[in-house]
C-alpha cells in the first residue's frame, strides 16, 4: 500500500475529463491533502484524448509521477494509450457497456467493472453523469468523504437550474457505493482522510501569475489569444470589473504589447501575455519599451516549439528567445517561477522591478506550469509591497525649472512624469535620443544614453535573489535546473541520497558570483526541456563554466520524477 | 503659463522642423498647434502618438507628452494611453500612409469598429519619403517609383472609404494646402467623441512627382461649399470615392457610445487614478479553495 494517490482519468475531449479531474482534485484538497495535477490535451475541441492525473498525499507532493495506481478509462484508447502507466497491482476502472472487449490485457493488472452508464441512465435517462458516477466511484476507492464532494458539486452548478444538483449528488453517491459493496476495489488504497492543514489552494501558474498582477495593481491587460497562455485572459478578463481594470483582447500580439506599452507610458501598471509564436511577434516594440525606459512585464508561457509546434504540450524551448529577444542590446529581467507560489510572487517582484529600473520583464512559464494547478498555501497578500519607483509629484515637478526625462544620473534611473503633469511634456521615443527625449544621432550622446540605461545593472544584478538550494549544501551531486523543472526535480529528491537542488529562477542578469562561488562542473547536471542544452549554453557563456552533464528532454511532456532519480543514479555510478 | 494666453509657440519645441522647404508636413503641423490652440488645450494636457517616417520626425518639433513609437505603430499605444487616462484633453495618433495603411493597417481598421475617443490623423503623400521614394499602399497604379520602376501593378487604398466600411463614427479628408480648412476639420474631429479619422493629402515636393501641389489645387473642392450632408454613411462612401475629383471637409459622422463608455470601471476616476495596494483577493481566489 503507497501512502499517496495517484490518479488518473482518459477519454475523449467533449467528455468533460478536464473539469471532473479538477474536482476530484479539490476533493482531495479539501481532505487537507497535497495535490499535484497534470494534464494533457490535444489541439482540438472534439475527439483526441484528453487526460488529467492527479497526484495526492497528506503531506508533501511537488510533481506527478510516472506511475500510477488507478486509472479510470471513459473509453477503449485510454486502456491502449495509458495502461501501460499503471503499477504492479493498479487497476483500470471501465464500464462494460463501453469497453465490452478489453485490449491487450495485462497479467499484472486489475480491470475492474463499474457500470458508470447505467448508473447515470437510472438518474437521469442519458450517460450524461457517468463523470459523476466516476468520480463517486474514485472518492470510494479512495473512502474520502462523500459529504466534501457534495459540497463542490453544489458550488459547481450552483447555477444550473432543476434537478442538475440533486441528480450530481445521487450520481456520486451510487458511484461511490458501488464501489463500496466491491471490496476488491478498495482493498491495499490509500485511506483519503480528512487532516488538519494550513489552508491551501489549488492554483495553476496562470492563474497565480493573474492573481499576483491583481495584487501589484496592474490596470491594463492586454492580449491575443495563444495556448497555453490564454487562460490568463479568461482569468483577467472575468474579474475586470471586480478589481477596477482594464482587459483588452486585441488585434494580434503586436497591437497588445503596444497597448502594454502605451498605458504604462501613461501611468498604468501594464501586462500582456502570450507564448513563443506571440513573442516573436512582439520582439522588435519590446526594444521600443527598453530604449524609451517605459516599464512593461510580458509573460512568455512556453510551448512545444518551433513554428506552430506541438500547440498543446510542455517544453523550455524559449529560454533564448527571452534572454535574446529584439534587436540591439538593453537591460531586461527574465525570470522563470518554478511553481504557482513562485509565479504569484515573482509577478508581483516584477512589476516593482519593470517600475523600479523602468526596463522590460519577462516572465518565463510554460504549458506545464500555465495549466497544471497544484496545492499552495494561501498567499499572504498582507506582504505584497509596491514600489512604483521614480515618479514625480507634481510638487516635486514644479521645483524643477527644465526637466529632462532622460537625465544622465549615476544610477542610471531618471525621474518619470505621467501625462497630464503640468511642465513634464517629453518625447518616449524610439529613435535614439537625448536627455530630454529629442531624437540625436550625436556619437556622444549615444554613448552616454547607451550607458545611462545599462549603469542600472549592478543595482539591479545585486537586488536580485541567488539561485535558491535544495537539499545538503555538502551533497556530491548537484542538479540544476530552472523554471518549471524544479517541481519534478524535487520530487526526485524524496528519492535521492547525497544530492543537492540548485534551482535558478532569476536567469537574466545572470548570477554569475553564485555559480563561480558554488558550482562544481564536473559534478554537476543541468536537467531541462529542450534539445541544445541552452541554460547549460547560457551558464557557459555568462561564467565560463561548462557542466559536464546534461538531461534534456523535448518531446512536449515534462520530466518525470523516475527519469531524474535515473539519471543522477547513472551519473552516481559513473 | 496659467495665466498666460496659449499660442502656438507654447507648442514649439527647442528642435526645429527638418522637413523640406514646401514640405505638406509644415501646414499640417501648424494646423495641429492652431486646433489645439484655439481648443485651449495646453501641452501637458495632450498625449500625441507617432510612428516613424518624415511626418513622425515632427515628434520632435511639437510640445507634449510624446510617445514616439515604431514603424506603423501609433494606433495601439494611442488607444490604451485614452484607455489608461481618459481625462486628457485628446489624444492624437499620427501615421504616415506607408505605417498606416501598410504595415499598420489592420491597427486603423480596429481603432475604427472600437470607437475609441482619438483622433487619427493620417499624412497620405503616397509615397514612402524617409526611405528615399518607394510605392506606398495609397500610391497610384501604374505610379513609377525606385520600387516599381515599371510602373505600380497594385490599386490604391482609399483611406476614407475603408474607415467608412469599418465603422468609423468620425471620417474626414484635409488638404496640406488649405491651413484654415484643415485647422478646422482637426478641431472638429477633437471634439468628436470617439475616434475620428482625418486623411490629410498632401505633396511630398522631393519624391512624388505625380501628385503635386498643382495635381491636388486641380482636384480638391470643399464639401462645405457643396449641400453635401455627412449624415449617410452609404452616400459618405460614395463622395470619398469620387472619380477625379478630391472632395475634401466631413465625409461623415454619427455619435455612438465610445469603447470607454461600455466600461464602468472608466465612469469615474481614470486608471491611472486608482490607487493600489491592499488588494483583497478573497473573492479572486474563491474558486480555487
Amino acid at each position: 500500500m503507497t501512502l499517496g494517490i495517484n490518479w488518473k482519468i482518459c477519454g475523449p475531449a467533449g467528455f468533460g475529463i478536464m473539469s471532473v479531474g479538477r474536482m476530484f482534485a479539490k476533493t482531495c484538497l479539501r481532505h487537507g491533502w497535497q495535490v499535484f495535477c497534470y494534464t494533457e490535451y490535444p489541439s482540438l475541441i472534439r475527439g483526441g484524448h484528453n487526460t488529467y492525473q492527479v497526484h495526492a498525499n497528506p503531506k508533501d507532493v511537488k510533481s506527478q509521477k510516472k506511475n500510477i495506481e488507478i486509472l479510470i478509462a471513459l473509453n477503449e484508447n485510454t486502456i491502449v494509450q495509458n495502461q501501460g502507466e499503471l503499477t504492479d497491482g493498479g487497476a483500470v476502472i471501465y464500464d462494460p457497456e463501453k469497453i465490452p472487449n478489453i485490449p491487450d490485457k495485462k497479467p499484472s493488472l486489475k480491470y475492474l467493472e463499474v457500470p458508470l452508464n447505467k448508473i447515470s441512465k437510472e438518474i437521469c435517462g442519458t450517460d450524461l453523469m457517468k463523470n459523476t458516477v466516476a468520480m463517486g466511484a474514485s472518492l470510494g476507492i479512495y473512502q474520502g468523504e462523500l459529504e466534501i464532494l457534495n459540497d463542490l458539486i453544489k458550488e459547481e452548478f450552483a447555477s444550473k437550474k432543476g434537478k442538475i444538483i440533486q441528480q450530481n449528488i445521487e450520481a456520486a453517491k451510487k458511484g461511490y457505493e458501488f464501489v463500496g459493496q466491491n471490496s476488491e476495489l478498495i482493498t491495499g488504497k490509500p485511506k483519503l482522510t480528512k487532516i488538519k492543514a494550513p489552508e491551501r489552494i489549488l492554483i495553476t501558474g496562470n492563474e497565480a501569475v493573474s492573481l499576483g498582477a491583481l495584487a501589484a495593481g496592474c490596470k491594463f491587460y492586454a492580449a491575443y489569444p495563444m495556448t497555453p497562455a490564454t487562460s490568463i485572459l479568461h482569468f483577467l478578463a472575468k474579474q475586470e470589473r471586480n478589481y477596477d481594470m482594464v482587459v483588452k483582447q486585441a488585434e494580434d500580439e503586436i497591437a497588445v504589447i503596444n497597448m502594454a506599452i502605451g498605458a504604462s507610458f501613461a501611468g498604468a501598471r501594464s501586462l500582456c501575455a502570450t507564448s513563443g509564436g506571440g513573442f516573436a511577434l512582439m520582439n522588435e516594440s519590446l526594444g521600443f519599451a527598453a530604449i524609451a525606459e517605459i516599464p512593461l512585464v510580458v509573460i512568455l508561457s512556453q510551448r512545444t516549439a518551433p513554428a506552430t509546434g506541438l500547440p498543446t504540450w510542455t517544453g523550455q524551448g524559449d529560454l533564448w528567445h527571452a534572454v535574446h529577444a529584439s534587436h540591439g542590446e538593453f537591460l531586461r529581467v527574465v525570470v522563470a517561477p518554478g511553481d504557482s507560489e513562485e509565479a504569484f510572487w515573482a509577478t508581483v517582484g516584477a512589476f516593482n522591478l519593470a517600475d523600479k529600473y523602468q526596463i522590460p520583464v519577462i516572465i518565463l512559464l510554460d504549458k506545464y506550469t500555465s495549466e497544471g494547478p497544484h496545492s499552495v498555501a494561501i498567499f499572504d497578500t498582507a506582504k505584497v509591497k509596491i514600489d512604483r519607483g521614480r515618479i514625480l509629484t507634481q510638487t516635486e515637478l514644479d521645483k524643477i525649472k527644465d526637466y529632462k526625462r532622460y537625465q544622465f544620473v549615476a544610477d542610471g534611473i531618471s525621474a518619470r512624469t505621467l501625462p497630464g503633469m503640468k511642465g513634464g511634456t517629453y518625447q518616449a521615443n524610439s529613435d535614439e535620443h537625448d536627455e530630454y527625449g529629442y531624437s540625436t544621432e550625436e556619437a556622444e550622446v549615444r554613448n552616454k544614453i547607451m550607458e545611462k540605461r545599462m549603469a542600472k545593472l549592478p543595482a539591479l544584478a545585486q537586488e536580485l535573489p541567488d539561485p535558491k538550494i535544495y537539499g545538503d549544501k555538502n551533497a556530491d551531486k548537484t542538479i540544476i535546473c530552472w523554471g518549471s523543472t524544479k517541481m519534478p526535480a524535487l520530487e526526485a529528491m524524496k528519492e535521492l541520497n547525497n544530492v543537492q537542488l540548485v534551482h535558478l529562477q532569476y536567469l537574466l542578469p545572470f548570477p554569475v558570483d553564485f555559480f563561480t562561488k558554488n558550482i562544481n562542473p564536473e559534478k554537476s547536471i543541468v536537467i531541462e526541456g529542450n534539445q541544445t542544452g541552452q541554460l547549460k549554453q547560457l551558464i557557459r557563456q555568462q561564467t565560463g563554466i561548462n557542466i559536464q552533464h546534461s538531461l534534456l528532454k523535448y518531446d512536449g511532456r515534462p520530466f518525470y520524477p523516475e527519469e531524474i532519480v535515473e539519471a543522477i543514479n547513472k551519473l552516481k555510478s559513473k | 503659463m496659467n495665466n498666460k494666453q496659449l499660442t502656438i509657440r507654447d507648442y514649439e519645441t527647442a528642435i526645429a522642423p527638418t522637413w523640406c522647404p514646401g514640405c505638406g508636413n509644415f501646414s499640417i503641423w501648424l494646423a495641429v498647434r492652431q486646433a489645439l490652440v484655439k481648443l485651449n488645450i495646453r501641452p501637458h494636457e495632450v498625449a500625441l502618438s507617432f510612428d516613424i517616417g518624415c511626418n513622425s520626425n515632427g515628434a520632435n518639433f511639437i510640445k507634449g507628452y510624446i510617445c514616439h513609437a515604431l514603424h506603423g505603430r501609433a494606433v495601439p499605444p494611442a488607444e490604451a494611453i485614452r484607455w489608461a487616462n481618459h481625462k486628457l484633453k485628446a489624444v492624437i495618433a499620427f501615421n504616415g500612409d506607408g505605417g498606416g495603411f501598410g504595415i499598420g493597417l489592420h491597427h486603423f481598421i480596429h481603432a475604427c469598429r472600437r470607437n475609441v475617443d482619438i483622433l487619427y490623423l493620417t499624412h497620405d503623400n503616397q509615397i514612402y519619403g524617409l526611405t528615399t521614394g518607394q510605392t506606398s499602399p495609397t500610391s497610384a497604379k501604374g505610379f513609377v517609383t525606385k520600387s516599381t520602376p515599371f510602373g505600380n501593378l497594385e490599386e490604391p487604398i482609399n483611406p476614407s472609404a475603408l474607415a467608412l466600411s469599418s465603422d468609423a463614427t468620425w471620417v474626414g479628408r484635409g488638404f496640406a494646402g488649405e491651413v484654415q480648412h484643415l485647422t478646422d476639420l482637426i478641431i472638429k474631429g477633437l471634439k468628436h467623441p470617439g475616434f475620428a479619422h482625418l486623411n490629410v493629402l498632401q505633396p511630398c515636393v522631393t519624391f512624388n512627382k505625380l501628385n503635386t501641389f498643382d495635381w491636388f489645387k486641380q482636384r480638391v473642392y470643399k464639401l462645405e461649399e457643396t449641400d453635401y450632408k455627412p449624415t449617410d454613411r452609404k452616400k459618405a462612401w460614395e463622395k470619398a470615392n469620387e472619380p477625379n475629383k478630391l472632395p475634401i471637409g466631413l465625409f461623415f459622422e454619427e455619435t455612438k457610445k465610445t469603447y470607454k463608455d461600455q466600461i464602468p470601471q472608466l465612469a469615474q476616476e481614470a486608471l491611472v487614478e486608482k490607487k493600489l495596494g491592499n488588494v483583497d483577493l478573497t473573492q479572486a481566489m474563491k474558486e480555487f479553495k
